[in-house]
C-alpha cells in the first residue's frame, strides 16, 4: 500500500491579533484530524497579579490586549465592585457604556475593513485592497477613527485608556466635550449603514452549524457590561456561577486554556451569539437593516459574522448618540469604596465575546487569586468545529484556495490570540493511500 | 526607485503597539506610499522576503525559540527599532523576573510541562543591537509616524527625552502632587504621552519608563511625605517598565526596606 501525501504549510496566520497554529490531516479524502493551536508565549497575568492592589487591575489587565483594553478594564472593575458590594449607576454607568461603544466601533471596523474584507474581495491586505477600492478603505478608516475618538475622549487614549478606575472614572467629561463627537457620529451612522449593505453583498460559503451561543443578556439593553449569562440551549445563570457551569482545560496543543460548558462541550461567544440572543434589544434601525440585507434574527453562518459586526457597529453608534444626548455631568467621577476581603466576579462583552474575570481579595484589597477567561479561549473548540465543516465542503479545492478559506473561517471569529495567549501555523496534510 | 521595505515582528506583547500603525487612520495609506509594507502579518497575508530596511519589533523575549528568532530578524534588518515597553524594557510580564516562573506556570496552567518558557522576560537590546528605541505602553502613534518619517528622510527621530513634568508645564496642567497630594511618577518618567494622567486628575504611572538620569530617591522621599509605604513604592516602580534599570534598582531598594521594616 502506498500513500500519496499532500501537504500545505502556512507558517503564520495573517490578519489576526497574535499568532497560532492549525493542523489539518486528510487521508484518502477523509479528514482525520483538525486542530487549532495557540503558542503565544505565556505572560502569566493571573500569577503576577497576586499581591497587587485591586486598584491596579484595570490598568494591568488592559495590557492583555491592545485591541480590546476597554473590555479588560470593564470586566475587572465590575469584578472588584462586586467584591466590595459597590454599585456604579446613573451617568457613571452610562459613561462606561459610551466608552464600550467606542471600543466596539473601532475594533469591529478594524476587523471588517482591515482584516476580514480583504478575504472576501481576494486581497492580501487592506493596503492591497486600497489600490482598487480606495474609497472603501478610506470609509473604514474614517469610521474607525470615530470609534477611537470616543475612547480617546472618555478614556484618555485609544490604546490602554487611563481614565477607568474601580468605582467609576478619574475624571468625567463635560457635556460640551461629548457634544463635539456628535457630527462625526452622525456621519458614521450613515457610513455604518453603507458598510452593512456593502459587506452583505459579499459571497458567503454556505456553512451553518448548530452552535450553542452564549452571551450576556440584560432585560433592557443590548449587553455590554452587565446581565445574566444565557445560551440558546437553556443556560441562564448569574455571572458569579461561571465556574459551576464552565470548565477550562489545558491541552498540549495550546498555551490558551480551552473552555467548555460542563457535560456539553463547545460553545460560541461573540457577535453572532450576542445578536441571536439579544436581537430585540437592538435599535429599530439596526434590526431593520439586518433583516433588509437578509439576516434572520438568528444567523448560523459564521462567515456572515462580518455583517453582524456591521449591525453591531450601527447599534454602538446609535447608542453613543443616545447616551451623549441624555448625558448630564455626574456630581462625582467615582463612588466611594468600602474595601474588604472578598470574592468578585465580572463579565462584559468584549467585541470578540464574553470576557469573565474573578478575583479573590484580602482585607487590604490586595489580589490573592485572579482568573481571566478571554473570548478567544472560549471559541477555540468552536473554531475547530467550523474548520471541520468548512473542510468537508471544500476538499475539492486546490491547496491555495483551501488554505485561504480555512484562514478566513478562523478570521470569522476575529480571534485575539494575544488575549488567549501567539503563533499560528497552518499545516494541511493530505495523505492518499492506494 | 524601490521603496524601503518595512517589516513588523511580534514577541510577547499585547499587539497594541503594532496596532498603532493601523490606528493612524489619516496616515496609513500615506505610510504605505513611502515604505513598502513587506512583512506585517497582523495586516497582510503577503510576506515579501528580507532583508528589510526598517524593522519594527514589538514584545519581549520570553521563550527559548524567541531568543533564537530575534537573531535571525536582526540579520535580516538594516535598521531595527523596538516599539513599546515590552520590547524596550521587558513589559509587565517582566514581573516574573522577581518570581519563580515554575510556580507562576503552575498557578495558571494545569500542565506546566506543556509550556516552553524562559524564567525571564527581557528587552530586545539584551539580545541584539537595537538602532532606536521608542518607549511607551503603548507607544504614541504619532511618534511612530515620526520614526517612519525620520527613517525615510534619513534623519534621527525627534522624540523627547525629558520628563512628563515638562509636558504638564507646557499644557498648563497643575501639578497633581503639589495641588492634590496625589503620588505621581511624572518627575522620573520620560515624556511622550502628553502628560495624560495628570490632566485626568491622576498621577502618572510610568508608561514611558524612566527618563534620562531620573532621581528616583528624591521622588520616593516626596511620595513618603504623602504617606506612601515602601511596599506601595515597590508596586509603583514595578509596573509596565519594571525591568528598566533605574526602576528596577528603586523597586529592589524599597522592597528591602519594606521587608526590614516589617511592612
Amino acid at each position: 500500500m502506498t500513500s500519496d501525501v499532500r501537504r500545505i504549510d502556512v507558517d503564520y496566520l495573517a490578519r489576526v491579533e497574535g499568532e497560532g497554529e492549525m493542523h489539518v490531516k486528510v487521508v484518502d479524502g477523509k479528514i482525520e484530524d483538525v486542530y487549532f493551536g495557540i503558542f503565544e508565549p505565556p505572560r502569566f497575568y493571573e500569577a503576577f497579579m497576586e499581591g497587587r492592589p485591586f486598584s491596579e487591575a484595570p490598568d494591568i489587565t488592559a495590557r492583555i490586549c491592545g485591541i480590546c483594553p476597554v473590555a479588560y478594564q470593564m470586566s475587572s472593575v465590575h469584578a472588584m465592585e462586586y467584591a466590595f458590594g459597590a454599585s456604579v449607576g446613573g451617568q457613571l454607568r452610562t459613561l462606561r457604556r459610551l466608552l464600550y461603544c467606542g471600543e466596539w466601533i473601532e475594533s469591529h471596523v478594524l476587523h471588517m475593513f482591515l482584516l476580514h474584507a480583504p478575504d472576501f474581495l481576494g486581497y492580501e491586505s487592506a493596503v492591497h485592497m486600497a489600490a482598487d477600492h480606495k474609497d472603501v478603505v478610506e470609509l473604514g478608516l474614517r469610521l474607525k477613527k470615530a470609534g477611537n475618538a470616543i475612547v480617546t475622549l472618555v478614556g484618555g487614549r485609544e490604546i490602554h485608556p487611563i481614565n477607568v478606575k474601580v468605582g467609576g472614572f478619574y475624571k468625567v467629561p463635560t457635556k460640551k466635550e461629548l457634544l463635539t463627537l456628535v457630527p462625526e457620529l452622525e456621519w458614521s451612522r450613515d457610513a455604518a449603514i453603507e458598510t452593512i449593505r456593502l459587506v452583505a453583498g459579499f459571497n458567503f460559503p454556505k456553512v451553518e452549524q448548530d452552535f450553542e451561543f452564549v452571551s450576556l443578556s440584560h432585560p433592557l439593553e443590548y449587553p455590554f457590561n452587565e446581565g445574566r449569562i444565557v445560551s440558546n440551549k437553556g443556560l441562564d445563570i448569574a455571572v458569579s456561577e461561571w465556574n459551576d457551569f464552565f470548565l477550562e482545560e489545558h491541552v498540549e496543543r495550546s498555551n490558551a486554556l480551552h473552555s467548555r460548558i460542563r457535560e456539553r462541550g463547545a460553545y460560541h461567544v461573540g457577535p453572532l451569539a450576542r445578536y441571536a440572543l439579544n436581537f430585540e434589544k437592538l435599535t429599530e434601525s439596526a434590526r431593520d437593516i439586518a433583516l433588509e440585507v437578509g439576516l434572520g434574527p438568528v444567523e448560523l453562518n459564521p462567515f456572515k459574522s462580518i455583517i453582524v459586526r456591521g449591525v453591531e457597529t450601527l447599534y454602538a453608534i446609535e447608542e453613543a448618540l443616545r447616551i451623549i444626548d441624555q448625558y448630564e455631568e455626574p456630581a462625582s467621577p467615582a463612588v466611594e469604596l468600602n474595601i474588604h476581603a472578598g470574592v468578585g466576579h465580572g463579565a462584559s462583552e468584549a467585541p470578540r465575546g464574553m470576557l469573565y474575570h474573578r478575583y479573590e481579595l484580602d482585607s487590604n484589597g490586595r489580589i490573592l487569586k485572579a482568573q481571566i477567561v478571554p473570548p478567544t479561549a472560549q471559541n477555540q473548540l468552536t473554531i475547530e468545529d467550523d474548520l471541520m465543516v468548512v473542510l468537508e465542503d471544500s476538499l475539492e479545492m486546490p491547496d491555495d484556495e483551501l488554505t485561504w478559506v480555512l484562514e478566513q473561517s478562523i478570521r470569522n471569529y476575529d480571534p485575539c490570540i494575544s488575549c488567549a495567549t501567539h503563533f499560528l501555523k497552518l499545516n494541511i496534510e493530505r495523505i492518499t493511500t492506494e | 526607485m524601490a521603496l524601503p521595505k518595512l517589516a513588523v515582528y511580534k514577541f510577547a506583547s499585547c499587539d497594541g503597539c503594532q496596532l498603532s500603525l493601523l490606528d493612524v487612520e489619516d496616515h496609513l495609506l500615506d505610510i504605505a506610499s513611502v515604505v513598502h509594507i513587506a512583512n506585517f502579518p497582523e495586516a497582510s497575508r503577503e510576506v515579501v522576503e528580507g532583508p528589510y530596511d526598517l524593522t519594527l519589533v514589538e514584545g519581549s523575549i520570553t521563550t527559548p525559540h524567541d531568543a533564537e528568532r530575534i537573531h535571525e530578524i536582526r540579520r535580516q534588518s538594516k535598521y531595527l527599532v523596538t516599539i513599546g515597553a515590552c520590547a524596550t524594557a521587558g513589559g509587565i510580564q517582566a514581573l516574573r523576573n522577581w518570581k519563580d516562573t515554575d510556580l507562576f506556570a503552575s498557578t495558571v496552567y494545569a500542565h506546566p510541562e506543556y509550556l516552553d518558557t524562559l524564567h525571564t522576560s527581557t528587552p530586545i537590546k539584551n539580545h541584539v543591537e537595537v538602532n532606536f528605541e521608542l518607549r511607551g505602553c503603548p507607544i504614541d502613534k504619532m511618534a511612530l509616524v515620526e520614526v517612519v518619517a525620520a527613517f525615510v528622510q534619513g534623519r534621527r527621530p525627534n522624540i523627547p527625552e525629558y520628563s512628563v513634568c515638562v509636558e504638564c508645564k507646557r499644557k498648563g496642567t497643575p501639578c497633581v502632587m503639589v495641588s492634590q497630594g496625589t503620588p505621581c511618577l511624572g518627575p522620573v518618567t520620560q515624556a511622550g504621552c502628553g502628560a495624560l494622567c495628570p490632566s485626568y486628575n491622576r498621577g502618572c504611572y510610568g508608561c514611558f519608563g524612566p527618563m534620562e538620569s531620573p532621581n528616583t530617591d528624591m521622588l520616593a522621599a516626596a511620595w513618603q511625605r504623602l504617606g506612601v509605604s515602601h511596599r506601595e513604592l515597590v508596586d509603583a516602580f514595578r509596573g509596565f517598565n519594571a525591568y528598566a534599570e533605574p526602576f528596577r534598582i528603586a523597586s529592589d531598594h524599597h522592597e528591602a526596606l519594606a521587608v526590614a521594616q516589617g511592612e
